[in-house]
Formats: structure tokens, C-alpha cells, sequence
């Protein structure tokens, strides 16, 4: 299984906060953008990509045990989203590529 | 027609993010402070804290729209008011039906308590009030409106959680009886970027989540009196009654 690490430097994305996750393990990957829909099937140890920047969005991702959450499109996590996830130890990287871009070399380094 | 300053947008302690000062008490005490004539009490997804607010309010002559700050399937926020106990309680059931059974965890989200007038907890919502219902915004306006209710998109031109953030237009055919929107945008600039009939009400409110907020941000109607029916009237500019932005 791939870490949090691993994956992040493969695909060059930018740490914006939760390093002390960083060693977590990833166990697969869910994309959306609608809060609701990742309480209902994201999974434990799942990457989340999504465009969403506001700090509920680490509240869920704390809910649901997931590995990090991947914002794309060089959106800007905002503040409280960042301290959030330092106290919740759950990194929040930042990405240029597009949600569909990021996922599918995701979905093909995980799936190897 | 006289003026009545209105903060229609008022988390209470039941709203997982609000302020564990909002009580009913404080409300009342903060809006009779700053001189509003009306408040509405829209918690996320329930609409339990509201007759004890109104209760309150009325002991200092505050009047009260009970109401609702509903979540759409979409994850549109939308403000909803009704006028008599017996609708309110019928679309409480409408939410109790259509929010998903999911767990509310408070040291993630908060506490989702009612209190009473003297503060004692007298209802704890288990369910995460900040879940979507599995209903969408025609579905939710059309059991709004069968309930004679009013219908408000909420903070209709924010970044996230708002009409134009989730569905990037207004939808033509969306029945709202006036839209909420922020101070980021003019009222001639939000009715011009979406096409409105120029004559549609946009208010304003403070989407206060604590006690200072309160009255921070206010709209004014001018109407004979502080009632839901002359409320209805100014939303559609009829008799002489109108919305008068800040």
C-alpha cells in the first residue's frame, strides 16, 4: 500500500497543512464535490478530490478516517480549513490539474 | 406605512456551528439592544428552537419569523419561513422524513441542543443538522409553498453552499419569493449577473452564528405591521409594501 507521502511527490502536489499525516496509508480514492455524497460513500483511508475549500470539508474528512484531501484546480484552501486540518492530522494538499486529470493518475498509480 | 428593521437570518444554540451563547435569551436581549422590530430563527435543518425564541421575543415586543435554514440535496442553503405553529410543525415533519440518519459527532461539529428560557436543555438532536435532505430545491420550495410559506434562497451569491455556487445560474422556473445575498455584491449587480425581474426583493441579513453578529447586517420593510402576512405583501412589492436594502 501506498502512503500519503508516496503519493504526493509522485504527483507533485503542494502540502497546504496536516503534515503529521503524511505517513497514513492510502486505501483508494473518492472524488465529489458535494459534502453529503462523501458521508454517504467515501471509505476509511480513501484520497479526497474535490474543489471544495471551506473548513467542513475536514470535518467530514475527520468523520469518515480519510487519508487527505486533494483540492485541484490551484483553488486556496481557506484558513480555517488549514488549521483544521493540522489539529485533525489529515493532510490538505493543493493541485493545478483538473478533478479529472488527478484522478485518473490516481486511480492508476493505486490500481498498479 | 411605517419601517421595520429586520435580522432575518439567526442561527440559535441548536445549529451545530452556532455559538453556545445563542440562546434564546441572549437573542432576545441582543436584538432589543440594537432596536430590530423583527428576527427570524433559521437553524440548520430544524426548526426546533423557535417557539421558545418567539415565546421570549414577545415579552419585549420583538416580533418572530419562525423558520428554517434548509440544506438542499443540492447543498443549497435556503431560508424558509412560515406563519402558524401547526405549518411549522408540518414542515419539521417534512425535514424529520427527508434528513439522512447520519450521527452528529460533537467534538467535530458541535452541539445540537434546544434550550429554554432559562438555558436547561430541553432537546438534543442526535442527526447531523448540517446534512443535505434527500429532496432537491423544486421539491423543497413546492412543500414550502403547499405550506404557505416563504421561500428564500440563502446567501444566494456566496462561494460555497449558495444557489449560484452549486448550480451556477438561477434556474428559470425556481419559484423564490426573494433572494438573500451578501454584502460582496449590489443589489442592481446580483438582479443584472442573473437576469431578474428588476423589481425581485433581495434581502440582506447577518447569518449570525454569534451573538455580536446579530444586527450586524439588517433589511428594512416598510409595511403597516410586523405580521407574516404584511411580510408577504412586501416581498411582492404589493399595497404600497416593499423591501428597502441598506
Amino acid at each position: 500500500m501506498m502512503t500519503i507521502k508516496e503519493l504526493s511527490e509522485k504527483l507533485n502536489l503542494k502540502l497546504s497543512g496536516g503534515a503529521e499525516g503524511l505517513t497514513n496509508e492510502i486505501t483508494g480514492g473518492y472524488t465529489s464535490d458535494l459534502l453529503s455524497d462523501v458521508i454517504g460513500h467515501a471509505e476509511q483511508g480513501n484520497v479526497w478530490i474535490t474543489l471544495q475549500t471551506h473548513k467542513n470539508v475536514m470535518a467530514i474528512a475527520s468523520l469518515k478516517e480519510l487519508a487527505c484531501v486533494i483540492i485541484v484546480n490551484d483553488l486556496e484552501p481557506s484558513e480555517d480549513m488549514i488549521s483544521q486540518s493540522n489539529e485533525e492530522n489529515i493532510p490538505v494538499f493543493v493541485t493545478s490539474e483538473s478533478t479529472f486529470e488527478i484522478t485518473g493518475k490516481i486511480y492508476n498509480l493505486i490500481n498498479k | 406605512m411605517r419601517q421595520f428593521r429586520a435580522d432575518l437570518h439567526i442561527h440559535t444554540i441548536l445549529s451545530p456551528c452556532a455559538d453556545l451563547e445563542m440562546s434564546p435569551k441572549n437573542i432576545v436581549q441582543r436584538a432589543k439592544e440594537h432596536n430590530l422590530d423583527i428576527i427570524g430563527i433559521t437553524d440548520h435543518n430544524s426548526t426546533r428552537q423557535c417557539g421558545i425564541v418567539k415565546k421570549e421575543a414577545l415579552k419585549e415586543g420583538i416580533a418572530v419569523f419562525t423558520g428554517v435554514e434548509v440544506t438542499t440535496q443540492e447543498e443549497i442553503h435556503c431560508l424558509a419561513f412560515f406563519e402558524n405553529e401547526i405549518e411549522l410543525l408540518k414542515f419539521q415533519d417534512y425535514i424529520d422524513q427527508y434528513l439522512p440518519d447520519f450521527k452528529n459527532n460533537t467534538d467535530l461539529f458541535g452541539y445540537q441542543i434546544v434550550v429554554d428560557e432559562n438555558e436547561d436543555i430541553v432537546f438534543e438532536e442526535d442527526r447531523l443538522l448540517i446534512s443535505a435532505l434527500n429532496a432537491d430545491i423544486d421539491a423543497i420550495e413546492s412543500k414550502v409553498h403547499e405550506l404557505n410559506g416563504v421561500f428564500i434562497p440563502a446567501h444566494a451569491n456566496k462561494a460555497s453552499n449558495s444557489l449560484i455556487s452549486q448550480l451556477g445560474i438561477i434556474p428559470r422556473n425556481l419559484k423564490a419569493d426573494a433572494y438573500e445575498i451578501t454584502k460582496h455584491i449590489t443589489q442592481e449587480g446580483f438582479i443584472s449577473q442573473n437576469k431578474l425581474n428588476p423589481g425581485t426583493s433581495i434581502l440582506r441579513n447577518s447569518d449570525a452564528h454569534f451573538l455580536d453578529q446579530i444586527a450586524a447586517i439588517t433589511t428594512i420593510y416598510e409595511m403597516e405591521s410586523p405580521d407574516f402576512t404584511e411580510f408577504k405583501l412586501a416581498l411582492n412589492g404589493l399595497n404600497g409594501r416593499k423591501v428597502v436594502l441598506q
